[in-house]
C-alpha cells in the first residue's frame, strides 16, 4: 500500500512544471515581503507559500467554510448517536417515552439475561471461526491468481463478483442452495448420501454455520484483493535467491511470502473481525425475521434490533448492549493495533 | 504489480533439459484446474439462481441443471406481479442523493483537510477517524431516534441523509488531494487563483480517479444496504430494491422460487455491468479503503 502512495506521488511530480520553478517562488516570496515593498510583491507576498509549512495565506475562516458540510453530518450522525447511546444506556428510555437515569442497572440486566449471553457468544463463535478462515484462504486464493496466466484477469473478477453482490442477494442465493429442499439436500438425497434433510437453515447452530460458510464465501474476494496488492510489493530477487539455495514451493511460501503479507494479515484478520461483529443480514435472511428457531442464531445486531426497536422497543437496554457490542468490537481493534505495533519492532 | 516467475518455470531452469517442458505443463494444467474448481465455488451458487430464473413455469425447478424451455418470462412476471420497478426507482432517489453529496462534500472537507495551516486542523482529523471506530450497528437505535425527531422517519431522504458524507470517502479525498504535488498549487495562487477556483479548476480535476471511487463506492452502499433502511421505513411504498426482495422472498403468495431467483438476479445484474465496465475503480477503492487503518 505504501509504495503505492508513494509511486502515484512520483509520477504526479514528473508531471507538475520543472522543478526549479519552485525553490524560486519559495524563496522570493518571503525576501520579497521584508525587502521590496512594491505593490505587486506585497499582493504576491500575502498569497505566496511558505513552503517550510506547506502554509498558503488565505482567510482564516475558508477552511472551516469547506469541511462544514461534511463535519455536520459526522458530528449530527456519527459523533452524537455514540454520546447519545452511552447516555441513553444509563436510562430506562423506551422507544415511546423518554427516560429517567437508573444507573448501571441496564448493564447489570445484560449480564443476567441469557438472550444477551446467546447473542454474545453466537458473535464470538462467529468470529472465531470466520476470522482465521478469512485471513488464510484469500492469501491461498492470492497467491493463486498472483501469476498474470491467460484469461487470469477473467479468473480475478469472477472470484470478486459475490462482494459486488448484496447481502440480501448472496442470503437469496444461499438460501436457495441450503435449504431443505435446496441444492445440496437434492443432490445428497439422489446420490443416497443422506435420509432426511440437513437442517441448514432450521436448526440454530446449522444456521449459524451457514451464515458463517457465507460471510467466508462473500470475504474470499475481497480481501483476496488486499493480498494481491500485498504481494506484488513482495520483492522478485527474495524468491529467485531462495530457489537458487534450493527452496522447495511450499518452503519459500513459508519463509518468504508468510513473512512478507504478516501485516497484511494482521490488517485482514482486524477487519474481517470487527465485520464480523457486524453480522445481521445474512442471519436475517437465511433464518428469518425471529434469527433461527427461538432466536438461537441471533448475534448482538440482531439482539440490538429486536430489543430497541417495535413499539415496545426498549431504547434504553438496547442502548447498553449497543456499547457493549462497542467495547468488543474496540478490544478487537485494539488487539490487532497491538500486534501490528509489536510487529514493527 | 510485479509478476513472479512461476516456481515450475524456476524449478525447470536447474532441472535436466528433458523434463523441463513437462513439468511446466503439469504445473500450469495444475493451476488451471484449481482456479476452475474455486471458480465453480465462487459462482455456482450464483449461476444456479440464474438458472433457476430461466427455468419455465411448467418445468421442474430441480429436474436438471440447464432449464429445458428457458425464458424471460419470470422476469416480466415479476415485475408485472410485484413493485420491483418501484423498489428500483426509490433506489434511484437514494442513491443519486448520495452519490451526490458524498462527491461534493467529501471533496470539500477532504480538501480543507489536505491543507495546512488551520487551527484545528490535526483535532478534526483525530475525531474523524474516531467516529470510524463506532460500528454502525452500536449507534442504530440512537441514530434512529435522531432521524425520528427531525421527522424523516419512513422517508427516502431518512435513509439517505446519515450517509450523506462518510468519514472514508473524506479520507479518500483528502489522500488524493495530499498527492497533488505542491508546484501545481503554487503555479495556481501565482496566477491569481483564489481558493475556490484553485480547488475547483486544480484540484478536483487532479483527484478525478479518487472521485470516481467515492462515487461508485456511495452508489454501490446506497444500492446494496439493507439493515438502515429496513429501520427507518416501514411503508412498503417507500421500500427500497433491498427490502422489496426481502418482502418478495418472504411473501406467502409467491413462493415460486423462480420469481424469487429472477428478482434477485434483476438486483445483482446492474451491479455486476457496472463492475465489469469500472473494474480498476472497484480495485482502487479497495486500496484507498486499507489505508483508514
Amino acid at each position: 500500500m505504501a509504495s503505492g502512495t508513494t509511486r502515484t506521488k512520483r509520477t504526479a511530480h514528473t508531471t507538475a512544471p520543472p522543478a526549479a520553478e519552485a525553490p524560486t517562488t519559495s524563496t522570493s516570496g518571503p525576501a520579497t515581503l521584508t525587502s521590496a515593498p512594491s505593490r505587486r510583491a506585497a499582493r504576491r507576498s500575502r498569497t505566496a507559500l511558505d513552503t517550510d509549512t506547506g502554509l498558503v495565506h488565505r482567510r482564516w475562516w475558508t477552511p472551516y467554510l469547506f469541511l462544514l458540510p461534511g463535519l455536520v453530518m459526522v458530528v449530527l450522525f456519527s459523533l452524537w448517536p455514540f454520546v447519545n447511546t452511552v447516555i441513553l444506556s444509563l436510562t430506562d428510555a423506551q422507544i415511546l417515552r423518554g427516560g429517567r437515569f437508573v444507573g448501571l442497572e441496564n448493564y447489570g440486566r445484560a449480564l443476567d439475561d441469557p438472550d444477551f449471553w446467546t447473542a454474545t457468544v453466537n458473535s464470538v463463535v462467529y468470529l472465531a471461526v470466520v476470522v482465521p478462515c478469512l485471513v488464510l484462504l484469500p492469501l491461498a486464493l492470492a497467491v493463486l491468481v498472483q501469476r498474470k496466466v491467460p484469461g487470469i484477469g477473467f479468473f480475478r473478477s469472477a472470484f470478486y463478483t459475490p462482494v459486488i453482490a448484496s447481502a440480501v442477494v448472496v442470503g437469496l442465493i444461499w438460501q436457495w442452495v441450503l435449504r431443505s429442499d435446496g441444492l445440496v439436500n437434492t443432490v445428497f438425497e439422489k446420490l443416497h448420501l443422506i435420509s432426511g434433510p440437513i437442517p441448514f437453515l432450521t436448526d440454530s447452530t446449522m444456521l449459524l454455520v451457514s451464515a458463517m460458510i457465507v460471510t467466508i464465501w462473500k470475504g474470499l474476494g475481497y480481501y483476496m484483493v488486499f493480498y494481491l496488492a500485498a504481494l506484488g510489493n513482495v520483492p522478485t530477487s527474495l524468491y529467485e535467491a531462495a530457489a537458487l539455495d534450493g527452496a522447495g514451493a511450499v518452503r519459500r511460501f513459508l519463509s518468504i511470502t508468510i513473512p512478507s503479507v504478516k501485516p497484511m494479515m494482521l490488517l485482514v484478520g482486524t477487519l474481517s473481525a470487527i465485520s464480523a461483529l457486524r453480522v445481521f443480514t445474512e442471519i436475517y435472511i437465511l433464518g428469518g425475521e425471529s434469527g433461527g428457531p427461538g432466536g438461537g442464531a441471533r448475534t448482538l445486531p440482531f439482539l440490538i434490533r429486536q430489543v430497541g426497536l417495535g413499539f415496545a422497543g426498549e431504547t434504553g437496554y438496547a442502548a447498553a448492549v449497543s456499547i457493549l457490542l462497542f467495547l468488543l468490537t474496540l478490544a478487537f481493534s485494539l488487539l490487532g493495533h497491538r500486534l501490528s505495533k509489536g510487529d514493527e519492532r | 504489480m510485479t509478476v513472479l516467475s512461476s516456481p515450475g518455470a524456476r524449478r525447470a531452469r536447474r532441472a535436466p533439459v528433458g523434463g523441463r517442458g513437462r513439468k511446466a505443463v503439469l504445473g500450469l494444467s495444475g493451476r488451471y484446474l484449481t482456479l476452475c474448481l474455486m471458480l465453480v465455488v465462487m459462482l455456482g451458487p450464483i449461476v444456479w439462481q440464474f438458472l433457476t430464473s430461466l427455468k419455465g413455469r411448467g418445468e421442474d425447478v430441480y429436474g436438471g441443471v440447464l432449464p429445458s424451455q428457458p425464458t424471460l418470462d419470470n422476469y416480466v412476471r415479476v415485475a408485472e406481479s410485484f413493485p420491483l420497478l418501484h423498489y428500483v426507482g426509490n433506489t434511484l432517489i437514494v442513491a443519486a442523493l448520495a452519490v451526490t453529496s458524498n462527491c461534493v462534500f467529501a471533496a470539500m472537507g477532504g480538501y480543507a483537510l489536505s491543507r495546512a495551516g488551520w487551527r484545528g486542523r490535526r483535532a478534526v482529523f483525530t475525531v474523524l477517524v474516531a467516529t470510524l471506530m463506532f460500528p454502525f450497528e452500536s449507534v442504530m437505535i440512537s441514530m434512529f431516534l435522531t432521524v425520528r425527531s427531525m421527522g424523516l422517519v419512513d422517508t427516502l431522504v431518512g435513509v439517505w441523509l446519515p450517509g450523506a458524507v462518510s468519514v472514508l470517502n473524506l479520507m479518500i479525498m483528502r489522500a488524493a488531494f495530499l498527492a497533488v504535488p505542491k508546484e501545481v498549487e503554487e503555479a495556481a495562487v501565482l496566477d491569481g487563483a483564489n481558493e475556490w477556483q484553485r480547488f475547483t479548476k486544480v484540484f478536483v480535476p487532479a483527484a478525478k480517479g479518487a472521485l470516481a471511487v467515492v462515487c461508485l463506492t456511495s452508489f454501490m452502499g446506497a444500492w446494496d444496504d439493507f439493515l438502515w433502511p429496513l429501520i427507518v421505513l416501514t411503508n412498503s411504498d417507500h421500500y427500497t430494491l433491498q427490502l422489496g426482495l426481502k418482502s418478495l422472498a418472504g411473501a406467502t403468495t409467491v413462493n415460486d422460487q423462480r420469481l424469487i431467483a429472477a428478482g434477485a438476479m434483476a438486483a445483482l445484474i446492474p451491479m455486476m455491468a457496472l463492475f465489469f465496465a469500472l473494474q480498476r475503480f472497484f480495485f482502487k477503492g479497495v486500496g484507498e479503503g486499507a489505508l483508514k487503518t
